[in-house]
This record gives C-alpha cells, sequence and structure tokens, in this order.
C-alpha cells in the first residue's frame, strides 16, 4: 500500500513537470526563421541577368573576386526592404560592397524601387525563380549574406537589417577578411 | 464631403484586407502549376512534394501552397524529377540548404534518436512488468 502510495506521488511529480514544461515552452516567442545550411560553405555556382539596367548582372564569379561582400536579397514588392533601405545605404557609405538579387521582379518595378529607397547595389541579378535563393537556403526577403573574397558564405542575416544592427553586420563583413 | 467618399471608399480595404504589395506580381514559375506531361514522373514529384516543408508558411507541404515560393519550389522538384534525378537526392539537395526542416520525412539522427528508441523502450517495460505480474499470481 505504501508503495503504491509513492508511486502514485512520483506520478503526480511527471505531470506537473511535464505540464510545467508545456507551459513553459507555450510561453517562449516563437522562432520561426529556418536558417541556412550553407553557411561556412561557398556559394552554389550562378549566372543571373540584370535585374536593372542601372547596375550590370551578377554570378558567382563575381563574388569570388577576393573581396568580401554583403550579398542582400531583396524585391521591390516586399515592404521590410524598403524599411532597410537607409540601413543598406549606411553600409555602402562605411565601405561595404553591396550586391543585389531581386526576387521575382521586374525591371521597372526594380528601377522604381530604387529610385525612391536610393541604389547601394553594385551589381543586381534578377532571380525569376527564386533558383539563387533557394541553391543559399534563404527563405524570404530581406536576408543579407556575408560572402567572404572566396565566395564563402560566412553569415547570414534574416529579415530586414535594423539601424542598431549595421555595425554587426560590418563587424561580420570584417571578420571575413574586409 | 470629398474626404468623407475617399474614407468611405477605405472600408471594404479595410474589411477585405486587401494587401499592399505583400507578394509579387509575377506569373509563377513555369511548372509551378504545370504537372509533367509523364503521369509516373508526375506521381513521383507529387510524392516527393507532399513531404516538403513550404518555408513561407510552414504547417503546409508545397504541394499544399500557393505561396509563390512553394511554387518555385514545386518547379525546382518537378524539373528535377523530369531530368531524372532521384527524389531523396532532390530531399537531400533541400535539406543541404535547409537543414532537417525543411522535410517532413522522419529520419533518424543524432538528434532525432530518442523519438524512435522511446516507444521502444516503454514497450519493453510494459512487457516486462506484465511478465512479472503474471510470475507473480501464478
Amino acid at each position: 500500500m505504501r508503495k503504491l502510495r509513492i508511486g502514485l506521488w512520483v506520478l503526480v511529480g511527471i505531470a506537473t513537470f511535464l505540464f510545467g514544461l508545456f507551459a513553459y515552452q507555450l510561453g517562449q516567442p516563437k522562432d520561426e526563421f529556418v536558417k541556412s545550411a550553407m553557411v561556412g560553405q561557398p556559394i552554389p555556382a550562378f549566372d543571373l541577368p540584370a535585374a536593372s539596367a542601372s547596375r550590370p548582372a551578377l554570378s558567382s564569379a563575381d563574388l569570388a573576386d577576393g573581396k568580401p561582400k554583403l550579398l542582400n536579397i531583396f524585391a521591390s514588392w516586399c515592404v521590410p526592404c524598403a524599411a532597410e533601405a537607409p540601413q543598406l545605404a549606411a553600409l555602402e557609405r562605411a565601405g561595404a560592397p553591396i550586391v543585389g538579387v531581386a526576387i521575382r521582379d521586374r525591371e521597372e518595378d526594380v528601377d522604381r524601387f530604387l529610385a525612391t529607397y536610393g541604389n547601394p547595389f553594385t551589381r543586381i541579378g534578377r532571380d525569376d525563380i527564386s533558383e539563387v535563393q533557394l541553391s543559399i537556403g534563404s527563405s524570404g526577403v530581406p536576408e543579407t549574406f556575408v560572402i567572404d573574397g572566396k565566395g564563402r558564405i560566412t553569415y547570414q542575416h534574416i529579415g530586414d537589417i535594423r539601424p542598431e544592427q549595421v555595425s554587426m553586420i560590418l563587424e561580420e563583413l570584417r571578420k571575413a577578411g574586409a | 464631403m470629398r474626404r468623407l467618399v475617399a474614407l468611405l471608399a477605405l472600408i471594404p480595404a479595410l474589411i477585405f484586407g486587401v494587401p499592399l504589395l505583400a507578394q509579387d506580381s509575377m506569373p509563377p514559375a513555369p511548372y509551378a502549376y504545370q504537372q509533367l506531361d509523364d503521369p509516373a514522373l508526375e506521381a513521383k514529384a507529387q510524392d516527393l512534394m507532399i513531404t516538403l516543408r513550404c518555408l513561407k508558411c510552414q504547417s503546409q507541404s508545397i504541394a499544399d501552397s500557393d505561396a509563390p515560393m512553394a511554387g518555385d519550389m514545386r518547379h525546382q522538384v518537378r524539373t528535377r524529377i523530369a531530368a531524372g534525378e532521384d527524389p531523396e537526392a532532390i530531399r537531400a539537395w533541400l535539406v543541404s540548404r535547409y537543414g532537417d526542416y525543411v522535410s517532413y520525412k522522419p529520419h533518424l539522427s543524432s538528434s532525432t534518436w530518442p523519438l524512435f528508441a522511446i516507444p521502444v523502450i516503454v514497450v519493453l517495460v510494459a512487457g516486462f512488468a506484465i511478465v512479472r505480474r503474471m510470475r507473480a499470481r501464478k
């Protein structure tokens, strides 16, 4: 009988622990970001046409020219991309070379977007079927990748770059050898 | 008066939640909604697509989702299947980009082994307890 009573208390303890665990986990903010598994890997080969007449096209060879760069995945139809434009401008002023990939976009829309929010890019490729985006493990716009001089992905930033994150991005670029 | 009319005109937009530039206006990728001509290949692609997670709407498979990115992923799957690629190779390609999360198919790894081991342990413990009790009764 005594053994049974102890056993029951153990069960109560386990149930309490489980409910506590559920309550704790449900209270945690959900992390919906899917991180790229390509960080640390060389960027897959690609050759995109130009997204805008104002800048040359972008291929993977341009990312392995010895100079670390920021690769910004954006789109003219993406609202947070407009929100991060001042931060990209600040990064450009700080000397960061930025190349862009426009996802599912039209040339006239890209041109209008760049005219409105500024053009920090040295090259912009046009990815109509998200092919390059899928190949580097990016799951949305905007995202910013740090690519070292050999074309290796060293860092992924998901979502728009906030003003307080500009120095952190520059630090990641410096770590990549800039 | 004109301002009032303009405000009234906004009401349907507020009720129906017209998205403001939330998505692109580009046509979908060629094989996003177009099935492969060969039914056998299409079935192969379909079997794979229902086990791949849409990254935009994470509780849906790419076969279920109308997100443009899911369409682009279907295009990848169908063109690769049509080119003769093995479905598991395509899954591996996506897992190497997005990690295990992109695949709904359970697989054994250093972080998932308890999911497979715990039921076996529970059955063994229960079986052991039953056997002991049966013996005690005799």
